[in-house]
């Protein structure tokens, strides 16, 4: 078409911005567009003007609703044109429009005769517009169509079909599920990309299905599928189904030699997917990675820099488990350090760095040093983590790692990227002692020009711990002071803190850090100031040379133990009066959401006292419940509420759960009804239990529910007493007691009389773990080591078989109920050993500490030591009894 | 989980970054605004690289891009983290070989303005609704030329015939004068 849509320029030569829509305005177009109802249909101006329209969408202009509406029902004349180009124009734009149902009604009729057309073109394309805008009503007219599309012998037409019923699927999936058995014949076709398209729609027709997916995958393995798209598919339904096999031994792993033919297929995606499908095998093993590794070797050397970004992207992730599998590519990889393109180059660089061996470190860091100036801060920040990880397996060359840290700190970079550095030098001074002083300097030099507060704060407070504790604290005092001078009220109050904190580690610097916290008192920020008095108070103002008293200590270094939301809402609660405000009444529980409220979304206004909606509240909200019954009033602070714990099977005529609430000398069920009867009313209910398993425990008081409607939850409670602040554990046995009356579903009243039922409830145990409170330690080895070593208990046990080693270390948890820290409790895949820290407070307000090394004894055998120190010792042996019971 | 290869977006910028078509088969960019944002970075990321013999390759934001430029054309095609990127640069040189056929090698902005009805036919023909529909160049090229054919001779080479007619008749009226 190289007549102009709008008239030329006699000169437009010497303009090099021409463009044919140049000065195209909506308003002109829409007028335009006037031509569709042209008697006399020309059909080129026709294209021209959708084509201005299509323009303008693609541009990002809105068509308003009223405009919309009139274009699309002006375009729906151009159907009567024969035109196959004005025909392929229109319907781009009837899919462009998004036509709302009563709109796609208007050209139903014409693309349900061009579906049946004998035009391919038109059968194709009006199969794709149809099922685009349709709504599932008028699938069933036109499903016939479809499913003789689908077998259609010219394969755009099959493929219209079965890409429009992949789409389809996730709207109307009963609808398609109807249409397995054509799709079953396209798989066969001889069309390559009818097949993939075949293969995509039937694996998701029986996704849910998994023999039939294995049918599926042991069936097309033998070899009868021809498109390489359809074999890319092919591979990853095989690894899923390989996933999904488990517990077989390494060695006859199914389809494991499809996935190695692959690898030898002529199409390079095809060997790519197979290759990367070997490499992400649960467990591979290296006899099984080597030939994946060798075709991504050679794709290392290919001149195409997909190829080479693909297999290095891949073999970065293999070098994270199977450092030794990548160490064969390690000279090609060192040639694409210098690859033209930057991510290869940074993908090479970071999997050589974490094959490589000591005595390549040198080396690796020069090249790096020469390429860091011209690289994106991701790519940055991604070389950086690798810089870190080798640091902590070298720790010997610290030095140069470190020099190579504090470079590019110096250098210029986003707040990401700073982070991450700091982060890193943070993680080798916490690691590596001899880096320590060091790191502290250099970290030192960075907030002296530093513009990112947040990191000046992080960076301050990390010296406030750390610098105190090297062998000359007084050469750091400089830089936090210079903070108090030039930076912004944040940073300012931070370096106060900081200040106090070596004023009372150290005790020789302590009478000029009063005079350094004196100056602050004239700041003009009211934090720096407060932050000033509160110190020079604590510390004991009269700035002397003397020792700072423990609490003092634990004041300034302490963490603050409890979650700050339960902090905030407490402070909420109080009311000023001649109490002040006590710390220790916060609640320290960290809050779950409870079952209860994450399973009935849509659940009717609950009665008083039903488990209240919103996560934050409900520990609070426990607690004043349970201090509103007199019954329970006297039983002293709420230690703990557990999770509701189900004791009726999904979908039974009652549903009850229960939350156990521990007190030091009590401990009192309450049981969450829910009646899910319409025609019943219960009332007087409830829970018989029977404590004869539970020695330790006898019951004292019970609270029944009066009335228990249809649909709107209720609270029965039964209170135990058992020895006070002892651990006591036992079984209960449940029987739901009540009387039930007949509802008239019509008017909703219920029967005069009732009959007197009973209703079978699981068991239900109190364990050692609902003693346990999870709580959290920020620092865990600043906590480990500030608690009394003497009060450590170690001892090892054996696990037994166990499925797996996440397996093992998530029961311990689960036993013992405690936070684990750190992230901990995630165990890498593949790994045989593991070590978990797990953080908690127990009854009587213990704090304990855990710290659990894992190890596969054989092939399935889990081995675990446990180290356990608290404030008590009574309490550490405590939890080893937890565990040698459990 | 989504097995089957998808899509994201096929951009085709020019020079400086704007579109000359672009289309998004993917909810990431739900406002236009977003769609720039995206264009705008994909576009300095890759600006100053030599992607003009062979197709390369970035990462950014977890999508992964591969992208071709010839002349002051820009082509791009986008998928997920995940996503075989070989896949992706099959669709990258069908749709940059399609367009060159198209365009009868004259691969430049001004011609692909002024044949946008074929370049928005192309971007139909390649993907629909994020699954990959074809990649074979040929075959694309001839599912979006296929009319102009059956009427006759090429629509450029029609209107060249048109105004070699016109100029004719110019001529001859003036010599009749």
């Amino acid at each position: 078409m190289a007549q102009p849509l709008v008239k030329k320029d006699d000169d437009r030569d010497d303009e090099a911005d021409y463009s044919p829509f140049m000065g195209i305005e909506k308003g002109a177009v829409l007028q335009e567009a006037r031509v569709f109802n042209d008697p006399q249909l020309d059909p080129r101006r026709c294209s021209q003007v959708i084509t201005k329209l299509l323009y303008l969408l693609n541009q990002g202009e809105t068509f308003t609703k009223v405009e919309a509406t009139e274009v699309f029902f002006a375009v729906t004349k151009l159907f009567q044109s024969k035109d196959i180009g004005l025909r392929r124009m229109v319907y781009v734009m009837i899919k462009e429009l998004s036509p709302s149902a009563d709109e796609v009604i208007i050209v139903t009729s014409s693309l349900m005769k061009d579906m049946t057309s004998k035009t391919d073109m038109y059968r194709a394309n009006a199969i794709r517009v149809l099922c685009r805008i349709t709504d599932g009503t008028l699938l069933t007219q036109i499903e016939r169509y479809l499913k003789q599309a689908i077998v259609d012998k010219n394969p755009v037409v099959a493929s219209a079909a079965l890409v429009s019923g992949i789409h389809l699927l996730q709207t109307n999936p009963e609808i398609v599920k109807r249409w397995s058995n054509e799709v079953q014949e396209a798989v066969q076709s001889r069309a390559a990309l009818v097949q993939f398209h075949a293969l995509a729609l039937l694996h998701q027709i029986r996704q849910n299905d998994r023999l039939a997916v294995n049918k599926l995958v042991s069936s097309l393995t033998k070899g009868s599928v021809r498109s390489p798209l359809a074999q890319c598919l092919l591979i990853r339904y095989t690894s899923q189904v390989i996933r999904e096999s488990a517990n077989t031994q390494a060695g006859d792993r199914p389809f494991y030699d499809f996935l190695e033919g692959c690898l030898r297929h002529k199409a390079e995606m095809v060997i790519f997917e197979a290759a990367r499908a070997i490499t992400e095998l649960n467990g591979v093993t290296s006899r099984e990675l080597t030939p994946a590794i060798t075709v991504l070797q050679l794709f290392l050397s290919s001149s195409k820099p997909v190829l080479r970004f693909a297999a290095v992207r891949t073999l970065n992730k293999v070098a994270m488990t199977h450092p030794m599998a990548v160490t064969n590519c390690n000279i090609d990889m060192e040639s694409l350090i210098s690859d033209q393109n930057r991510s290869i180059a940074t993908l090479a660089i970071t999997t050589l760095l974490k094959t490589g061996n000591e005595s390549s470190v040198d080396r690796l860091m020069k090249q790096i040093t020469n390429f860091m100036s011209d690289i994106a801060d991701e790519f940055k920040i991604v070389v950086v983590d690798a810089i870190r990880s080798l640091c902590l397996k070298f720790p010997l060359k610290h030095r140069s790692l470190m020099n190579f840290l504090s470079n590019i700190l110096r250098e210029e970079g986003g707040f990401e990227y700073k982070k991450a550095i700091v982060d890193s030098i943070v993680i080798l001074i916490r690691d590596i002692p001899e880096a320590k002083e060091s790191g502290l300097l250099h970290l030192c030099e960075f907030i002296e020009d530093c513009e990112f507060t947040y990191l000046s704060t992080q960076i301050l407070h990390f010296l406030g711990i750390e610098g105190p504790k090297t062998s000359d604290p007084n050469k750091y005092i400089r830089y936090i002071y210079n903070r108090v001078h030039l930076e912004n009220a944040t940073v300012r109050a931070a370096a106060v803190s900081t200040l106090a904190k070596f004023g009372a580690m150290v005790d020789t610097l302590k009478p000029r850090i009063f005079v350094l916290l004196r100056r602050c008192l004239f700041d003009n920020d009211d934090e720096v100031r407060d932050r000033a008095t509160l110190y020079l108070n604590t510390l004991g103002g009269d700035g002397t040379v003397v020792q700072t008293g423990d609490d003092v200590k634990e004041f300034l270094f302490g963490s603050l133990d409890i979650p700050l939301v339960n902090l905030e809402n407490s402070l909420k609660n109080y009311e000023p009066s001649e109490e002040s405000f006590d710390i220790n009444s916060v609640p320290r529980e960290v809050k779950t959401q409870p079952l209860a409220e994450k399973k009935a979304p849509g659940k009717k206004p609950t009665g008083l006292g039903a488990p209240p909606a919103g996560p934050p509240s409900t520990v609070d909200a426990y607690d004043k419940l349970l201090s509103s019954i007199p019954e329970f009033a006297n039983f002293g602070k709420l230690f703990k509420s557990s999770a509701p714990v189900e004791l009726t099977e999904a979908e039974t005529e009652y549903a009850v759960n229960v939350v156990k609430h521990i007190f030091d000398g009590h401990v009192v069920f309450q049981y969450n009804c829910t009646n899910t009867i319409p025609e019943q009313l219960l009332e007087n209910v409830i829970v018989i239990v029977d404590a004869s398993e539970a020695e330790e425990f006898s019951e004292v008081a019970s609270k029944p529910l009066r009335s228990l409607p249809y649909d709107s939850p209720g609270q029965t409670f039964v209170a135990f007493e058992k020895p006070e602040g002892i651990p006591a554990v036992g079984k209960f046995s449940n029987m739901l007691r009540f009387i039930v009356k007949e509802v008239d579903p019509s008017t909703g009243e219920a029967e005069d009389d009732g009959v007197e039922d009973e209703y079978q409830l699981e068991e239900l145990e109190v364990v050692a773990a609902d003693y346990m409170l999870k709580v959290g330690v920020s620092n865990f080895r600043n906590a480990w080591e500030s608690m009394d070593a003497d009060c450590e208990r170690v001892d090892e046990y054996g696990l037994g078989p166990r499925e797996s080693l996440a397996e093992a270390v998530n029961a311990v948890i689960d036993l013992l109920g405690m936070q684990p820290c750190e992230g901990t409790e995630v165990v890498p895949n593949n790994s045989r050993s593991h070590t978990c820290l797990l953080s908690g407070v127990y009854i009587g307000n213990v704090k304990v500490l855990v710290r659990l090394q894992f190890g596969l004894d054989g092939p399935k055998d889990v081995a675990m030591k446990l180290a356990v120190r608290s404030e008590d010792e009574a309490v550490s042996d405590a939890i080893h009894e937890i565990v040698a019971s459990g | 989980m989504e097995l089957c290869p998808l899509i994201k977006n096929i951009l085709l910028l020019d020079s400086e970054g704007k579109r000359v078509a672009v289309k998004y088969y993917s909810d990431d960019w739900p406002t236009n605004s977003a769609k720039e944002a995206f264009e705008k970075a994909v576009f300095s990321k890759t600006q100053k690289t030599n992607a003009r013999t062979e197709a390369e390759i970035t990462m950014f934001d977890n999508y992964i891009v591969v992208y071709k430029f010839v002349q002051d054309l820009h082509f791009f095609v986008t998928g997920g983290e995940n996503e075989n990127e070989i896949i992706l640069a099959t669709v990258l040189q069908g749709f940059f070989d399609a367009v060159g056929l198209l365009l009868r090698g004259n691969e430049d902005k001004k011609e692909a303005l002024e044949n946008l009805d074929l370049i928005l036919l192309c971007l139909d023909e390649i993907v629909d609704g994020g699954v990959i529909l074809e990649t074979d160049a040929n075959v694309i090229a001839g599912k979006v030329d296929s009319h102009s054919m059956d009427s006759g001779a090429p629509l450029s080479e029609q209107t060249i015939t048109q105004a070699l007619a016109t100029a004719r008749e110019h001529l001859t009226r003036s010599l009749l004068q």
